[in-house]
């Protein structure tokens, strides 16, 4: 009766949010509500009295800084997916296969000390981040983290289609998340005959579908995995260092 | 955007760089180039929309609308709006953030550093993660359900 009741609600709200996700008040600016099973679990830690230090690789939140900060937890916040769009870290491989220079990437990104975070939240980046950064990145992340650390990452199945929105993931309480959407991007380009053309991209695509046997292959280094799979073509991972 | 009036802050316009040590004991609006560092201790720094600034900051409060390479020590309040490139840690008891701005760096929230330069806050380096700690203790993960200690995977519906 209930699942029937939610689909004549959506079929007049016109939305797709499934239980997971509830539309939020402010339904204009494309915010989303959702719960994470993912972020319960690290939310146990972040109830301990011991000070954590959590590398936040998301978007600037203050929400997130509030959050942890209100919890006496040391936060970093370094939105890498900003800085993986530095037009200088263009590069070839030896095929002559245009990439981005991971090396040069990790040098400008990433510099902390080895052993130095309890937590990382990687929300979305291996989804939408260039496919030359992403084991280098995840390498580094293992490097970064202190023996029997927490990592939480989310990956699109490939129910969710090419076009799926980018979100910032701003913490509300302990297992619930609020989804911004990432804003359009105005970008000029020229055509063929060199007449500027105005399109408006999402700026940020999904790069890639992560199936669970690449999952574990890209966290093979660290000690465990937990995966948790939701209604709303997202599979949570938390994996432990 | 949230220009000052002239004659309530010191104004540093967009064609002036300065390289040295700031300092002062009246509000600030940087809209140029400072170098260096600026101690406005009790008073508050806004960086313009136009303004770069590489130095330290210390100052009763911090409006970021330009860029901002250096660490923030404010008593009161950082403020990074939408148009706000930082980088750098920032030591103050409130920090606001406008959608859209950039920030790469530490947050410590409580007791800024004092004068005398002894910072009150724990360092990050231990070598042991607490999460660890309580792995070790029980069960040998912190994750309910999970070893810990061979490489393992669980898979849940919710």
């Amino acid at each position: 009766m209930a699942s029937v009741a939610h689909s004549f609600m959506k079929i007049f709200r016109g939305s797709s949010a499934g239980p997971d996700q509830i539309a939020a008040p402010a339904q204009k600016s494309k915010r989303l509500t959702r719960r994470s099973s993912g972020l319960a679990e690290l939310a146990k830690s972040f109830a301990s009295e011991e000070p954590l230090c959590v590398l936040d690789l998301g978007s600037t939140s203050a929400a997130n800084i509030r959050y942890l900060t209100g919890r006496g937890h040391k936060l970093y916040s370094e939105d890498l997916l900003v800085a993986s769009t530095e037009p200088s870290l263009a590069t070839k491989d030896e095929a002559g296969k245009p990439v981005l220079d991971s090396k040069r990437f990790l040098s400008d990104n990433l510099a902390y000390g080895p052993g130095q975070f309890d937590v990382v939240l990687c929300w979305n980046l291996a989804d939408y981040l260039d496919e030359s950064l992403v084991k280098p990145v995840m390498g580094r992340l293992w490097s970064l983290m202190k023996p029997g650390g927490m990592l939480l990452a989310f990956f699109h199945t490939h129910e969710a289609g090419p076009d799926a929105p980018c979100y910032r993931y701003h913490i509300v309480e302990g297992d619930i998340l609020e989804m911004h959407h990432v804003d359009p991007r105005r970008e000029v380009r020229k055509g063929p005959t060199g007449v500027s053309h105005t399109t408006i991209g999402t700026g940020v695509r999904l790069q890639r579908v992560f199936n669970n046997r690449h999952i574990e292959n890209l966290f093979r280094d660290f000690s465990s995995i937990k995966f948790f799979l939701a209604r709303d073509h997202i599979r949570e991972v938390l994996v432990i260092r | 955007m949230d220009t000052p009036k002239m004659a309530e802050f010191a104004h540093i316009g967009k064609s002036v760089v300065v390289k040295g040590d700031l300092t002062g004991s009246e509000d600030l609006y940087v809209d140029g180039q400072v170098e260096g560092s600026i101690d406005l201790q009790g008073n508050s720094l806004t960086v313009g929309p136009n303004g770069q600034i590489r130095a330290n900051v210390s100052a009763k409060t911090v409006i970021v609308q330009g860029k901002l390479e250096g660490n923030i020590n404010a008593t009161e309040r950082v403020d990074f709006r939408k148009s706000a490139i930082a980088v750098g840690d920032v030591i103050t008891q409130r920090v606001a953030i406008e959608e859209g701005a950039y920030f790469k760096g530490k947050v410590d929230i409580g007791k800024p550093e004092s004068p005398g330069g002894r910072s009150e806050f724990k360092t990050d380096r231990e070598t042991v993660s607490p999460v660890a700690n309580r792995a070790a203790a029980g069960t040998g993960s912190p994750i309910p359900g999970v070893t810990g200690k061979t490489p393992v995977t669980d898979i849940k519906k919710v």
